[in-house]
């Protein structure tokens, strides 16, 4: 079995045999986590570059970790401002990369489209880290192993992700791939988070948390980010926790077997109260270390294909 | 496939089994310090066998596992093929046991190293033995195995394939034309 | 110097001329139509232009020629070699160069530029200076020294009150307003506001910022009594708008660009910066809608808002990029493939919107063919079946997403100024 696709650029039209394959090997990973020595071989004289154009410890940690502990060698080329502004292009950079023959490249841009360009410039195995408000294709199947582990299934699962989706890469890779995996997605926010068309895709818009809370088997709880929305898109971050806050109190009287993720890092406060960052409705921790073993199966799967 | 002869039949390979089972408890002075590791996918089951035929003459009941070598192995890059990964299912301590590593055919002795490989990465083994159904010989790596079912002379046209009633509905060895590639 | 133009189809909507003829220019004026006689022909340049149409040279109100300030992307005579190429023999250029044209210093280094050359350059003027839209540029020495329009394209004229002030003053000569409409707090984005800029998860820019600013220009255009011409109109609503405003006799035009009748906003699946632009690849709706808009008169002309970009610009992440495209060398191709052929225009209609209406928008004369007049005509074979080929255009910029398409239809030859483009050459008509 192999993937379809030697990149992996997002998780529209991926079709459900690779998610399933990936998802089925990231258990293997998750076994060799668990181990006393958390290496195998298996990327022995491969090169990875994580191209970060954007400032994201969490994401290229995890990346770098899954590459160790493959055994590959990786290069990490971080910048927070576009090259443009030094005066080199972004082509230039990708091709003087290119030209110290890499395998595979990990890349995280402002903008949508990035990944997908790099395929039509390098030769390297492609994986989008988050592009733009685009997609995150590790993300979202980090996601769908953290609720399948849960659950055993994805299949039928109401999941309902809570934010602002407009502006969330996190939340249309889950949109994508839970959708190709039969699970019922909906998503909830004020409407001015929510982006056009939405429901033209088969997703339920609520408006009403508790609503969401009732229906819903999981909740992936988005980010909200602080600079990017207060004032513009909403009145303040008190007035969203109030009306939109995920809280221990409206947990216990609306769905008490539900599942709360968050892909991190936590306002507390604002989209999760402290009682249930860390209580026992969530698993965000669990998504962490699953982040790697689904990274370790993505380059593993890409990196020994022919 | 291209049947050229059956190696073993059924009963032969009950027979390989027990002996086999009694070589391993003989030179291991019985199964206090034993743990039985089969190779995905046929080892598993001759693992399993070797297992019951202890339990039956030791009446003891030493660990078993199972282990995955494809993140060890060397043939990335020339295989034709992604190898499918499963999960190793180790799930007690091998420091300081006597592990018996079990498989079906040692042929060119890669998948043996990679097993070796792998086991080191779980621990500190006392001893590892290497215990196979059939040794065909063609090795390019200095293995040698300490519990041989049948040593098999054969040609590098030929192959070995062993079916097990889990796996293929029967139990028998047969030596077979490869296919032309 | 003595040309012949044998056994053309004589088009021209203005005159209600249609026939097939031959043409006879000497020294670049028409001196004889008809049938010409062997004794007339000899010692004369003799081009067979059997089944092609010859129709007044063709206009495209608005170009973008970089000079002065970006002379690597573009110049006045590049930009012109590109227009003659594409089959036009008139231009008008944006202001928004560096500096802007919004001094009569500017207008006629553009002019003394263009002199020579075969296309004819009218330059457009700044609204406001530096277009900033907080001063009126000076707009009457402007229009002394050439300028046929006023615009800040590029953006609309940032408020209503030097909106009113500029269409008052502009109204004095009869000079249109021609406006850029995107209302600018809500354009923050790279591709239009749809599902596919979901799909995307590219920053949106809802086609409610064009009709915001057209709305807003078409009651300024009523209150004012002043001409508004609404540059590249791409979306199904501001088309309304636009029908319903000439409905009540308000003094207002508009244009539409090739790729707003050509290309969809699923084009931006692929992430390639040449098809971004502003206003942005629309919904198939609207594609429509301005098809609709143009065949019932709603939209008076076809302009190619041309717009060189230099590759190390264009070749940029998504969000980066500049917007806009070359389009001189493609514009008669499409419109000819996409309208003619797709039976949504006759070739008379393509004409009027193509050569005459842009003309009489900008107060210029329409070429007219009689006997007498100046020879300024574009020869369109519009059968010919060719691919566009970027690394062939004359444009100094290559940012076109219409490379390698299939194209029906070209323009075989112009003559204007007592100059031919033909054959990839131009000639001088004047020997």
């Amino acid at each position: 079995m192999s993937l379809s696709n030697k990149h992996l650029l997002g998780l529209y039209g991926v079709p459900r045999e690779d998610i399933q394959l990936i998802l089925d090997t990231a258990t293997t990973f998750r076994e060799v986590l668990e181990r006393p020595i958390k290496k195998v071989p298996t990327l022995q004289g491969k090169t990875i570059v994580n191209l970060f154009y954007e400032n994201s410890t969490r994401t290229r940690i995890s990346f770098e970790l899954a590459q160790k502990r493959l055994s590959a060698d990786t290069i990490n080329f971080s910048t927070s401002v576009s090259s443009t502004k030094k005066g080199e292009t972004f082509k230039d950079t990708v091709r003087n990369i290119e030209a110290m023959k890499v395998d595979m490249i990990v890349v995280r841009h402002q903008s949508a489209g990035v990944p997908h360009y790099l395929t039509r410039i390098s030769k390297a195995n492609i994986i989008n880290a988050g592009d733009g408000l685009h997609e995150h294709p590790t993300q979202g199947l980090l996601d769908m192993y953290s609720i399948r582990e849960k659950f055993g299934r994805l299949e039928g699962l109401n999941v309902c992700l809570v934010g602002d989706i407009a502006h969330s890469r996190v939340a249309l890779s889950n949109i994508f791939g839970l959708k190709t995996m039969g699970a019922n997605v909906s998503v909830c926010g004020p409407a001015t988070m929510i982006p056009y068309g939405i429901q033209s895709l088969g997703i339920k818009v609520y408006q009403n948390i508790n609503e969401a809370i009732s229906k819903n088997n999981v909740l992936n709880v988005l980010r909200i980010q602080l600079e990017r929305n207060a004032g513009e898109r909403i009145p303040s971050l008190r007035e969203y926790h109030r009306y939109f806050g995920i809280t221990a109190e409206r947990l216990e009287k609306y769905n008490k077997d539900i599942l709360i993720l968050h892909p991190g890092p936590i306002n507390r406060g604002v989209e999760l109260s402290s009682e249930v960052a860390d209580g026992p409705y969530q698993i965000i921790l669990d998504q962490v270390t699953n982040g790697v073993a689904v990274r370790m199966a993505v380059l593993y799967l890409l990196g020994t294909m022919h | 496939m291209d049947i050229k002869a059956k190696l073993i039949d059924e009963v032969g390979l009950q027979r390989t089994i027990t002996r086999l089972a009694h070589e391993i408890l003989e030179r291991n002075k019985g199964s206090k310090n034993l743990v039985l590791v089969g190779m995905r996918t046929r080892g598993e089951f001759i693992c399993n066998r070797i297992y019951e035929k202890i339990k039956e003459i030791d009446n003891s009941e030493p660990p078993k596992g199972i282990l995955d070598v494809t993140l060890y192995r060397d043939d990335f890059r020339t295989r034709l093929k992604q190898p499918e990964v499963s999960v190793t299912s180790i799930t007690f301590d091998i420091n300081e046991k006597d592990i018996i590593l079990i498989d079906d055919v040692l042929y060119t002795g890669r998948t043996a190293r990679a097993a070796l490989d792998a086991l080191m990465d779980l621990g500190r083994p006392n001893t590892i033995q290497l215990c196979v159904l059939v040794d065909r010989g063609h090795r390019e790596l200095p293995i040698k195995a300490d519990f041989v079912g049948k040593n098999v002379p054969t040609s590098l046209n030929e192959e070995v394939k062993v079916k097990l009633k889990e796996t293929d509905g029967e139990d028998a060895v047969y030596l077979v034309n490869a296919p032309k590639q | 110097m003595k040309i012949v133009l044998k056994n053309v189809h004589l088009l021209n909507p203005e005159q209600n001329l249609n026939r097939k003829c031959d043409l006879l220019i000497e020294n670049g004026i028409i001196t004889k139509i008809g049938s010409l006689k062997e004794s007339e022909v000899k010692d004369a340049a003799v081009h067979n232009f059997e089944d092609k149409y010859c129709v007044p040279g063709l206009f495209d109100m608005h170009v973008h020629l970089r000079e002065p300030g970006r002379e690597d992307e573009e110049t006045v005579v590049t930009g012109s070699d590109a227009a003659a190429a594409g089959g036009f023999t008139g231009i008008a250029c944006m202001p928004n160069t560096e500096p802007a044209i919004d001094s009569a210093e500017v207008v006629r280094f553009i002019k003394e530029q263009s002199q020579n050359h075969l296309v004819e350059v009218y330059p457009i003027g700044a609204a406001t200076l530096k277009r900033k839209g907080e001063a009126l540029s000076p707009m009457y020495e402007l229009f002394e020294a050439g300028v046929v329009g006023f615009s800040d394209d590029g953006v609309s004229i940032k408020t209503a009150a030097i909106l009113r002030h500029a269409m008052e003053y502009a109204g004095m000569f009869n000079v249109p307003i021609i406006e850029h409409c995107e209302d600018e707090s809500l354009a923050n984005g790279v591709m239009n506001e749809g599902i596919n800029s979901t799909l995307l998860g590219m920053p949106p820019i809802p086609a409610l910022a064009e009709d915001l600013i057209v709305m807003r220009d078409i009651m300024m255009a009523e209150f004012t009594g002043s001409k508004i011409h609404i540059a590249h109109i791409s979306s199904k609503k501001a088309v309304e708008l636009v029908r319903q405003a000439k409905k009540k006799g308000i003094k207002i035009t508009a244009e539409v660009t090739p790729h707003h009748f050509t290309l969809t906003d699923d084009s931006i699946k692929t992430f390639d910066t040449n098809f971004k632009m502003n206003p942005p690849l629309r919904t198939r709706e609207d594609v429509n809608a301005v098809i609709e808009g143009l065949k019932d008169g709603t939209i008076d002309c076809i302009a190619s808002d041309h717009a060189p970009h230099s590759i190390e610009e264009k070749e940029m992440e998504f969000i980066y990029a500049p917007n806009g495209i070359v389009g001189l060398e493609t514009q008669l191709g499409l419109a000819l493939t996409e309208l003619v052929h797709k039976k949504h225009l006759t070739i008379e209609e393509l004409v009027m919107k193509l050569s005459i209406n842009p003309r009489k928008i900008l107060n210029l004369p329409v070429p007219i063919f009689s006997e007498g007049q100046p020879a300024n005509l574009t020869i369109i074979d519009p059968d010919i079946v060719w691919t566009a080929d970027i690394s062939k255009f004359k444009s100094k910029s290559k940012n076109s997403p219409f490379d390698k398409r299939l194209l029906t239809g070209k323009s075989i030859a112009v003559i204007s100024k007592n100059k031919m483009f033909y054959e990839d050459k131009f000639i001088n008509l004047n020997i």
